[in-house]
């Protein structure tokens, strides 16, 4: 009984180091290059973004328009 | 045993490894980096619907990628689906068993999912032939409660559960495709990436993973590599991490917030952050800047979700006041 819990404690230990070298070899890039990305992803989309932008109401889908228009 | 030793030994060696390699990377922060950008004004969103319909707490809400849509869970046994812009029911779909925690729609519109202390994730078919909507599937083998589900498609969604594993199913025959194991404690949420590869957990091990859905490994952990013993008390705080650069970026929080952040969605561009709180209120931050920008309230309990449609127009927040409200 107790030889099958050690046996166990040994599997669990070992996939967790070989599951901690896996992570330790990721490629990583500088936080210089990541912040750059994040920044020029948020400002290239910026006018794209309803929510910073603002919307018109006429454009806005979840706005009553306020005049009523025959078409 | 002396083999355990020598493993316990290799652990905290590449533990160590991995904080001195993230730190390699740190030539700067993402607060440096901003500083040259000024903060986003003050944003300012007006309710423009209210979904009134549950008769309880609300725990989760979904988009449709129609971005019209969405579906709500209630511990009232409902699960509804919305027209937002009409606020028409489109579907009030009983459950089973009302302990719903989640619920998710198929990028398809032609599914809706959801599960909770039944620990099973039940699939229902909106399109059936007669106009019924029926319980498609029920995926068990959960032994926990299920705390977050998502589509991949039509065929497959992706769990997270209480029983600390993640689940990648096959709706099709009901079964277990792949088991994401790892977590050290109640998976509570997942997030898929946009091409579908990837998915992201959170857990009660005050870790997050970056799973291979094909692959079915961890690829990257964050936020459980530092010792976290001396911390005595669960201070909740909203994270940013970088996948490429493995590692925080920054931290979002005001010595005026003392509650706990129940959900988050970002806007289409990335710049603002919606976080739900437990305080009422959804507070809008200004991603890069890490700056709170805005304030949502309107709610008379906590809000327990939040999701901003995709085609970034609107935010729906989901509350224990039994509302969904629609924000721009």
């Amino acid at each position: 009984m107790s030889n099958n819990n050690a046996s166990n404690n040994l599997i669990i230990a070992q996939r967790a180091v070989k599951q901690l070298r896996l992570e330790a070899s990721v490629r990583r890039i500088k936080v210089s290059q990541a912040a750059d990305d994040l920044k020029n992803f948020c400002l290239q989309n910026a006018t794209r973004d309803p929510l910073l932008m603002g919307i018109p109401s006429s454009d806005n889908p979840f706005r009553p328009p306020k005049s009523c228009s025959l078409f | 045993m002396g083999e355990m030793e020598q493993l316990r030994k290799e652990a905290d060696n590449l533990k160590d490894q991995i904080t001195a390699a993230r730190k390699a990377m740190q030539d700067t922060t993402l607060q440096e980096a901003a500083a040259s950008i000024n903060v986003v004004g003050r944003v300012q969103l007006k309710t423009r619907k209210t979904l009134r319909g549950h008769l309880a707490k609300i725990y989760a809400m979904h988009w449709s990628t129609d971005s019209k849509l969405c579906v709500s869970a209630s511990q009232d046994g409902k699960l509804i689906v919305w027209d937002s812009i009409t606020t028409n029911k489109v579907n009030a779909i009983p459950l089973k068993s009302s302990w719903v925690m989640t619920c998710a729609y198929a990028p398809s519109g032609n599914l809706v999912a959801c599960g909770g202390l039944d620990n099973m994730c039940s699939i229902y078919n909106l399109k059936g032939k007669d106009g019924n909507v029926k319980v498609m599937r029920e995926l068990a083998a959960h032994t926990g409660y299920l705390s977050c589900c998502r589509f991949l498609s039509d065929s497959e969604i992706i769990t997270s559960s209480g029983d600390c594993t993640c689940v990648l199913w096959d709706i099709e025959t009901g079964t277990q495709k792949t088991i994401f194991a790892g977590h050290q404690g109640d998976c509570m949420s997942l997030a898929v990436s946009p091409d579908f590869k990837f998915f992201i957990s959170g857990a009660c091990d005050f870790t997050a993973k970056l799973w291979d859905i094909r692959e079915g490994t961890c690829r990257q952990t964050f936020g459980g590599h530092e010792n976290l013993s001396r911390i005595n008390y669960i201070l909740d705080l909203c994270k940013l991490y970088d996948l490429r650069a493995d590692q925080e970026l920054i931290t979002y929080q005001d010595s005026s917030i003392m509650c706990g952040v129940t959900s988050l969605a970002p806007s289409l561009s990335g710049r603002l952050l919606l976080a739900g709180y437990d305080d009422f209120n959804v507070n809008i931050w200004d991603t890069l800047k890490a700056e709170r920008v805005g304030v949502l309230a309107g709610h008379d309990n906590r809000v327990s979700c939040i999701g901003v449609s995709s085609d970034g127009m609107a935010c729906c927040t989901g509350s224990w006041d039994s509302f969904l409200k629609i924000w721009n």
